[in-house]
């Protein structure tokens, strides 16, 4: 039957034992002198009992529990996201007939990013060696189920698409060839923007209130970011044509949009934003995402190195604001006098009246 | 096969923690450290891998029904063991993408331990913050129900050891029943704000681990309205594909500048 955890192993005597006796002591010897105890990890909220408080629940614990997900996860996103950016890049640029040179690359990104996703998400699994569990049953209600075929569907579609591109490219032309890698490259065009976006579903359709009350920002962050990426790796590459520059120009300007909104909503559900160490990686990923490339883009663009700095600076700043949610979603795990707050409020009922008030 | 349930009421909870005790020996749950949280006599502080109920120790600073504490401010002490809600719509279930978690022939929501791989999906979707991830094992746990115990006829171990009958296990309509006319009872002998705690009317739809409540559901870190979070699906795909598209149409307009 169910399986049961290992113990630690950790045997409760000796030197530990002696230091709980002493703490118990301790903080016996502390509330019989000032008739309360304020150490660290005893948080009560009253003397000489200590209470619970409606505002923050019973004695302030959470109410939730906090993301287990480690550093994986945001690069994950992000590679992603550039993955399947850089594929419908390169079928818009195949489709109108640009330069081959920049289909290529442009599908080599994709691969690339879909070649390092598997191990960055298979790391962060509890039981890495249980990977293909994931492709057990396909549950659509289940963005993570979702997300993670449609990554193996990217995967196979622009590598299809690559193998084929590569061998035209040494003069192995059929029009079979040509069709199979026609059909790669639609293939991960379509399944890329479901990579580049069900990220934010996968946030979004979580009980952590930060994320889910912005269900509808989200995803508006994440495409803009995963184009923006895209668009500057392709111009570290070298393709420093017009058209990266606007894709570049509408994403920082859709990031600026994006971090002006939630801004001016002033939410206390976005306080996890605006609080603690997460409010500086935002702050930072709004003006490398937002701002730098648009100053730069605009105002310098006759300056060389303009266009390249302002792509590094919005990759690097694109994987911050990631960091930034996650951060964001671990205090939100923790304020349950918010969540309270807007449950009582019925704010956050999604399709449903959260009528019961109970 | 009927859908079983659990009724808890703290109104007859002497605090004893047996439920957790016999929940740890029969599940062979390893302890979760010992600290002093200062929190009342509860060390356990919350629901988690290793810890299936949990016993809530409440100080509030209000009269218990007619009762005569002997203290000069008003003051109640209440005890509640907590536990997964197997919920009727239950977040971590449509959650998981591996389908390791399930729903059984009792109606309880069961985690399988050898087909979980540890994704951390269903830890965020569960509105009650009960379910969490071993990082030894590297998988998700949280109460069973004693399935074990239910397919050969027995009740969990919880209710069988508790000594008060704080923690009954029967049939959900029969509990609900109970429930109301406990709640009926209670109020009759003064306790005005008990209540039952089972949201219905919210997308959950109804938990199969009923609770007899003395006061507001947030006293006792349960949900005022739980929301699963599938009901945000629709708005976050939505979004997303009108985004993805937007980006395809921006793709395609770039390359015209
Ligand atoms: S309370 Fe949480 S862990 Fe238990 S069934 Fe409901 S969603 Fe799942
Ligand atoms: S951690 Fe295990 S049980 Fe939870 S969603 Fe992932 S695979 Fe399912």
């Amino acid at each position: 039957m169910s399986l049961p955890p290992k113990s630690t192993g950790e045997k409760f005597t000796g030197e530990k034992l002696k230091a709980s006796e002493e703490r118990l002591d301790a903080l016996r010897e502390e509330a019989l002198r000032t008739g309360a105890v304020t150490g660290a990890r005893v948080t009560p909220s009253g003397s000489p009992f200590p209470q619970t408080v409606a505002e923050t629940g019973y004695y302030g614990n959470p109410v939730l529990k906090k993301p287990v997900w480690k550093w994986q996860v945001p690069v994950y996103f992000l590679a992603g996201g550039v993955a399947g950016a850089s594929a419908a890049i390169a079928f818009a640029a195949h489709v109108l007939g640009r330069d081959p040179a920049l289909v290529r690359a442009a599908l080599w990104i994709a691969l690339g990013g879909a070649i390092i996703s598997p191990p960055l998400l298979i790391f962060d699994l509890g039981r890495p060696s249980r990977f293909w569990n994931m492709l057990r049953v396909f549950k659509l209600q289940s963005p993570m189920s979702v997300g993670a075929w449609t990554l193996m569907a990217f995967s196979f579609a622009v590598g299809t698409a690559v193998v084929c591109e590569e061998i035209v490219l040494r003069g192995y032309s059929s029009s079979l060839l040509l069709g199979v890698g026609w059909a790669g490259e639609a293939g991960a065009m379509l399944t890329g923007l479901v990579l580049l976006s069900y990220t934010s579903v996968l946030l979004g359709a979580t009980a952590i209130p930060v994320w889910s009350e912005n269900r509808r920002v989200l995803p508006v962050h994440f495409v803009a970011s995963a184009l923006g990426a895209s668009a500057g790796i392709l111009e570290l590459a070298g393709y420093l044509i017009p058209a990266t520059n606007g894709m570049s120009i509408a994403a920082a300007g859709v990031e600026t949009c994006v971090a002006v909104y939630i801004a001016m909503r002033g939410r206390a559900v976005d306080a996890p934003l605006r609080t603690g160490r997460v409010v500086w990686m935002i702050r930072v990923a709004v003006g490398l995402t937002g701002q730098a490339p648009l100053v730069l883009r605009i105002f310098f663009a006759h300056w060389p190195a303009a266009r390249p700095i302002a792509s590094v600076c919005f990759i690097l700043g694109a994987l911050l604001s990631r960091y930034g949610w996650m951060a964001a979603g671990h205090a939100s795990s923790r304020d349950s006098k918010t969540l309270f707050e807007i449950q009582r409020k019925g704010t956050t009922t999604g399709e449903t009246k959260a009528s019961a008030k109970i | 096969m009927a859908i079983s349930a659990f009724l808890t009421d703290p109104s007859i909870c002497i605090g004893c923690k047996a439920c957790e005790v016999a929940c740890k020996e029969w599940n062979q749950l390893p302890d979760d450290g010992f600290e002093w949280s200062g929190q009342s006599y509860d060390n356990t502080r919350a629901l988690g891998a290793s810890t299936w109920r949990h016993v809530l120790f409440l100080e509030q600073p209000q009269p218990l029904g007619a009762q005569i504490t002997g203290t000069p401010e008003p003051f109640r002490w209440q005890f509640l063991s907590d536990v997964c809600k197997h919920c009727a719509n239950a977040g971590c279930l449509e959650a998981c993408p591996t389908g390791a978690i399930l729903r059984t022939e009792f109606g309880s929501v069961f985690v399988q331990p050898d087909v979980c791989n540890g994704c951390g999906y269903c830890i965020v979707s569960c509105p009650f913050g009960v379910i969490d991830r071993n990082e030894q094992e590297g998988l998700a746990f949280k109460c069973t129900f004693c399935y074990d115990r239910q397919v050969a006829g027995l009740i969990p171990a919880c209710a069988k050891a508790c000594p008060t009958q704080s923690i009954q296990f029967g049939e959900i309509s029969e509990l609900r029943e109970r429930a109301g006319a406990r709640v009926q009872l209670l109020q009759e002998r003064g306790y005005a704000d008990a209540r039952v705690y089972d949201p219905r009317e919210t997308s959950v739809g109804g938990i199969h681990a009923l609770f007899v409540i003395l006061g507001r559901p947030e006293d006792y870190n349960f949900p005022p309205a739980p929301e699963i979070p599938t009901v945000h699906l629709k708005t976050a795909w939505t979004y997303a594909l009108a985004s993805a598209a937007v980006l395809l149409l921006t793709v395609f307009g770039a390359f015209f500048l």
